[in-house]
């Protein structure tokens, strides 16, 4: 399991490069682009998700001691925990959708460019760096979705470990799926743990 | 490790997972302290974000996140309960990345940066 986990590593890691650079290439765009994000939001989710890992190590923890009936219930919360992530997420998603800040032919640079019109603290970008907001929310939608696609991967296999579970699988000393899910779901956690300070927070002052 | 070993759920099935860190069993009682500081990370790392630290906003940002992520990988992924050779399996793919990162970087500043 560690070893998948280890090419997963490189997986998100090669993301999480190329945003370094192109952070450092178009800081301007990136920053006020990254500052039209909710960071309630996001703090909500990275809540909610370590709750849900919270859950999971309890899930490890009530295989090893073979209760079955606590297991079923860590597992179910830390389903819904997950589902909760993923509808936050969706909302945010559904707040780019509407305001065009999907990168394509429908993207609209007219926030970035003309920030005070639309009631921001922002100063206004050239249009040529305006474009290059795009580059922001292709990657964070690349590393955000790909998150989210892991989740999703990840919630359809706690159904099955949660069934499971209730038929007894797990409580009499065969913890090993459970173990190995755990760690898949908590180096998803981890991904976050990184994706929310990136994408979020460290934009609110540019330093310049 | 073994000192830890309760041979009460101790089961033969598992001897032959190398990652089931020789049986040690985590309490909730430590997992919930592990909850806690997660977030009071969260928390902190927040903060921190709304308060002008010039370049240091992004450092500190991330010095918060790694702490979090070695907190996670050692309690709730159990790496700290673990042989050696998950240990050096983690450790390793960690040094890797940072190598690979470091040598694209390096390539990267070292050709036009700042001159497109």
């Amino acid at each position: 399991m560690w070893l998948f986990l280890l090419t997963e590593i490189m997986f998100f890691g090669g993301l999480f490069f190329s945003y370094l650079l192109y952070r450092n290439w178009y800081h301007d765009a990136f920053v006020v682009a990254s500052n039209q994000l909710s960071i309630p939001l996001g703090a909500t989710n990275t809540a909610v998700l370590i709750g849900s890992g919270f859950f999971m190590a309890l899930g490890v923890w009530a295989a090893e001691v073979r209760k079955r009936g606590l297991l079923v219930i860590f597992l179910i919360l830390t389903t819904v925990l997950g589902l909760v992530f993923l509808g936050v997420k969706y909302d945010e998603y559904h707040e780019k959708w509407e305001k065009h800040h999907i990168p394509g032919a429908h993207f609209d640079v007219s926030e970035f460019v003309n920030p005070h019109a639309y009631g921001l603290k922002e100063e206004p970008l050239a249009p040529d760096m305006a474009q290059k907001t795009q580059v922001f929310f292709f990657l964070y939608f690349a590393m955000t979705g790909m998150h989210a696609l892991h989740m999703i991967i990840g919630v359809g296999l706690l159904f099955w470990l949660t069934w499971r579970a209730h038929r007894g699988d797990f409580s009499s000393g065969y913890v090993a799926p459970i173990e190995n899910f755990g760690l898949y779901w908590h180096f998803v956690d981890i991904v976050w743990l990184f994706l929310f300070p990136l994408l979020y927070l460290i934009n609110r002052h540019p330093g310049t | 490790m073994s000192e830890h070993h309760d041979p009460e759920y101790h089961d033969a099935a598992n001897v032959v997972n190398p990652e089931h860190g020789s049986h040690h069993i985590v309490t909730p009682v430590t997992y919930s302290i592990v909850f806690g500081s997660l977030l009071l990370g969260t928390a902190i790392t927040v903060k921190a974000a709304y308060v002008d630290l010039g370049i240091f906003n992004p450092i500190v940002a991330l010095a918060i996140a790694c702490t979090k992520a070695v907190i996670v990988i050692l309690f709730f992924m159990h790496v700290k309960y673990q042989s050696k050779l998950v240990k050096m399996t983690v450790g390793a793919g960690f040094f890797t990345f940072l190598v690979l990162i470091t040598m694209t970087l390096t390539d990267y500043i070292s050709r036009a940066w700042g001159l497109w």
